[in-house]
């Protein structure tokens, strides 16, 4: 039977803006596959950690869902052949949500018969301990797929104490992003079983999946098929639709009422935070056998003919995906991977799809509104009021325009979750994220090179120390041959002893 | 200046603009200048003109002398607002020498020598203000008798004559035209040892502060309203000050009901409401903080009405304003919200 929907919200994060969904757009068209490219380019390092050892050589033919590279610690995730072709070799290419350049990507020729390895099934995983679990999603390629690439493993697994509840975040609260809706709308039945294994693994009592008030459509496909006789029930809750509610603390304070700590985790509050595409990405690794190579994209936007979702394999160039949205309108002026609020500017349209990437968006000028001129901060505070951070926001961009970057982060700098709001409230029209991210990247810069100069010193200091303690041995032998030079009797034994020596008699005696 | 937006987004249209915040202040200001009409006649539009003139004159200059591009900023509303509200501070025949020094303070000194747009620390219309209060104290005190009471009124001709020579045309004599403002009708006759309700006798005042102004301090509190609908203004500054102003002026009421400022009268006698809506909400030289901008809006009205009673002056609001503009980096210091995440 369907599970009670729980209507019940317990706190309210500070700020954030009822933003107009756009959701609908894409949402019109059925899902559908994507068709296989000529060729991917498969980054190797799709995760927060370094990339594993790649297993391939150029010229070898590869399955589909064969490992690519090593798999390491709970940091260092695998990544897996999204279908059959042959090896071409390494290339540099921009990869990952904010693009960095020179990223190594595997090229795989693609043979179109789509041959896989055999699949492999965790039989009876809701009798394995936890470890085992988690050991299997880690082989899996398993990351966090709502953006920040998070490796599952080492989300499920710490030094933390035992989690209580997990939260499954299907609050996709990005304006035209829709791949979790369709996601859900397409595959309940995963999401609901991928949450249960990840509950599982992580040792949770209860799971909660929170879900945004106005995907009503994927809500009632959810309590459809919702098993109530379940072990572990998964209470379905719905959250307003306020931008930044898919944020991970947002939610948790929707949910709970309470905070995380800035210098810790949400699983130190006993609860375990993953988003809906990771818990049916689980489902397909433990169930289905099958690792993560392929993932729902949104192309929407007014600047595509036909915006949609698609499945598409990790690795695709999306450029070859702007067709299946019937490309690019004349007026599309920007393309943006992510979602309005917080993506970046696509500068490169041959990067590669990426586990985290959840849409490639097309807006005209209508959107981007480039003449809007700025002007310099009136200190209206709008973005004190949007805040989900209780940030000021207008403080940290006056001491980062002033470069004084020590100031902004007493001020709270690296709470500041990069949502967009303070920009998009801002009458003056100031690139507010911008001048944060600078900040941020200037202050880790800082901090890397005060580490740098500190192991430099200590290099140094520890040279200077040893040439001390050289000179001081050279100068103390010195003083002892001196010594000994100046005390006849000494000098005569010297002699003596010497003579011996040439005799070939005398007792071996070893200068110093 | 005209930069487009970064790469990093937001990838929206703005919701807001500086000149569009401006504009709708300009909007809410309509209703309380059409009542200034009706009840003190032409002078007002005539002092409103003269003081936009000398104000965007003043802002182009000082633009120019600090090689800063002219058109974003003028068309920023911002010396529009200032000049506005200037000029609804001042005696509807004071002449032009009185506004145009207000001006210069408000523009070249108040907000240009501190840096401009958003640098300025003290309230620019409220500098102007204090200048003309100091500079021209007989000036700033010849109040034109509202309409209503029997006194002749200043057509437009002698309006005009009256701003450009500082002189009444022929005909016309201050004693017939002019009658004290209602708070200085209160403060010279609390000096002379007169009752509350002795002094209340004269036919400048009414149920609502004084006849006429008590209309015009509710035009400012409806065009203030609408602003705080629109969500151009916040509401604490404004409620703090009507509140600690109701709570003052109540208590002392109650004690002294014959020595004290009746509450009515400080609300809407002199420029109380028009100080709560439009003067504190000034988002440059206001509080940021939330709980800032309770403690500012609290303050402004404890100094205006300590002034108003024991001052050299008959309405404080400016003064009150500037030396709360003084105290605005230290309540935002201690008023700032607690980041999530972190320790109360």
């Amino acid at each position: 039977m369907t599970a009670p929907v729980n209507l019940v919200r317990h706190g309210q994060f500070h700020g954030g803006l009822a933003l107009e969904p756009n959701k609908a757009i894409a949402l019109q068209t059925p899902l559908s596959r994507a068709p296989l490219p000529d060729r991917l380019y498969l980054p190797i390092d799709q995760h927060q950690g370094d990339a594993g050892a790649v297993l391939v050589s150029p010229g070898d033919r590869v399955l589909k869902g064969q490992p690519l590279t090593r798999a390491g610690g709970d940091r260092r995730v695998p990544c897996h052949a999204p279908s059959s072709g042959i090896i071409e070799g390494l290339v540099q290419q921009a990869g990952g949500l904010m693009q960095r350049s020179g990223q190594d990507c595997l090229v795989i020729r693609l043979d179109g018969l789509d041959e896989a390895v055999a699949p492999l099934p965790l039989a009876q995983w809701d009798t394995l301990p936890a470890n085992a679990l988690i050991d299997h999603l880690h082989a899996m390629g398993l990351v966090g797929m709502g953006g920040a690439m998070f490796p599952t493993a080492a989300k499920l697994r710490g030094d933390w104490p035992a989690i209580d509840c997990l939260i499954i975040n299907a609050a996709e609260c990005e304006p035209w992003i829709a791949c979790d809706e369709a996601l859900i709308r397409s595959r309940p039945g995963a999401v609901l079983a991928g949450s249960r294994i990840l509950a599982r693994a992580s040792g949770a009592r209860r799971i909660v999946l929170a879900i945004e008030s106005h995907a009503v459509e994927a809500l009632e496909q959810l309590a459809a098929v919702n098993q109530n006789d379940e072990q572990l029930p998964v209470e379905l809750v719905t959250v307003p639709s306020i931008y930044p509610q898919g944020g991970e603390r947002q939610l948790i304070q929707t949910l709970t009422g309470k905070e995380v700590p800035h210098d810790g985790l949400p699983q130190d509050l006993g609860l375990l935070c993953h988003n809906v595409a990771t818990a049916a990405a689980a489902h397909d690794a433990v169930v289905e056998g099958r690792p993560l190579t392929e993932r729902i994209v949104t192309l929407s936007g007014p600047g595509f003919e036909h915006p949609c979702n698609v499945l598409a394999r990790i690795g695709t160039p999306l450029e070859d995906l702007l067709a299946l949205a019937g490309g690019l309108k004349p007026d599309a002026a920007r393309l943006v991977l992510g979602g309005p609020m917080s993506g970046l500017t696509l500068d490169d349209t041959a990067m590669p799809l990426g586990k985290g990437t959840n849409c490639l968006l097309a807006l005209t000028d209508l959107e981007i509104a480039p003449t809007a001129p700025t002007l310099p901060c009136i200190n209206c505070a709008a973005c004190v009021e949007v805040c989900p951070a209780s940030l000021m926001p207008q403080l940290l961009f006056r001491q980062l325009q002033a470069d004084r970057h020590e100031p902004a982060r007493e001020l709270g700098l690296f709470d500041c979750i990069e949502c967009g709001l303070c920009a998009q409230v801002c009458p003056s029209h100031l690139p507010l994220v911008d001048w944060y991210r600078h900040g941020k990247s200037v202050l880790r810069k800082k901090t890397l090179d005060q580490r740098q100069a500190a192991l430099a010193r200590r290099r140094f200091e520890a040279r200077e120390a040893r040439l001390a303690e050289q000179a001081a041995a050279r100068e103390a032998r010195r003083l002892r041959r001196q010594e000994r030079l100046q005390n006849p009797d000494a000098a005569k034994d010297d002699i003596l002893a010497a003579i011996a020596r040439a005799r070939g008699k005398g007792p071996e005696q070893k200068d110093d | 200046m005209t930069e487009a937006r970064k790469a990093g987004g937001p990838h929206r249209p703005p919701s807001v603009s500086v000149s569009g915040q401006m504009g709708q202040v300009l909007l809410a200001l309509v209703p309380a200048t059409g009542l200034h009409v009706v009840f003190f006649g032409w002078g007002i539009l005539v002092q409103i003109s003269l003081a936009l003139a000398f104000g965007w004159a003043l802002e182009a200059l000082m633009l120019k002398l600090r090689q800063r591009p002219i058109r974003p900023f003028i068309t920023d509303g911002s010396v529009t607002v200032a000049a506005v509200l200037l000029a609804l501070c001042l005696p509807p025949l004071a002449p032009w020498w009185v506004v145009g020094t207000g001006m210069v303070f408000a523009v070249v000194i108040a907000k240009h020598l501190y840096g401009g747009l958003g640098y300025n620390l003290f309230n620019p219309a409220m500098v102007g203000l204090a200048a003309v209060i100091i500079a021209f104290p007989d000036a700033m005190s010849n109040w034109l008798s509202p309409r209503g009471l029997g006194d002749p009124m200043p057509g437009l001709g002698q309006t005009l004559h009256a701003i450009a020579t500082g002189s009444l045309p022929t005909g016309l004599d201050w004693d017939s035209i002019s009658r004290a403002t209602p708070l200085d009708e209160l403060r010279t006759g609390l000096m002379a040892r007169l009752t509350v309700s002795e002094i209340r006798e004269s036919a400048v005042f009414s149920a609502f502060g004084g006849h006429g102004w008590g209309m015009i301090a509710l035009a400012y509190l409806a065009g203030g309203l609408w602003l705080m609908a629109r969500g151009v203004i916040r509401w604490q500054a404004p409620l703090a000050v009507v509140l600690t102003t109701l709570v003052i002026a109540v208590t002392a009421w109650l004690f002294s009901p014959d020595s004290a400022f009746p509450p009515s009268q400080q609300l809407f006698a002199g420029s109380l409401m028009m100080a709560a809506f439009f003067i504190v909400t000034d988002p440059v030289s206001g509080s940021s903080t939330p709980r800032g901008r309770l403690v500012f809006g609290a303050g402004v009205a404890i100094i205006t009405l300590a002034i108003r009673q024991f001052g050299a002056y008959p309405d404080g609001v400016a003064f009150a304003v500037l030396l709360m503009n003084m105290l605005v980096p230290l309540i935002d210091r201690y008023t700032r919200p607690r980041i999530y995440g972190h320790p109360a």
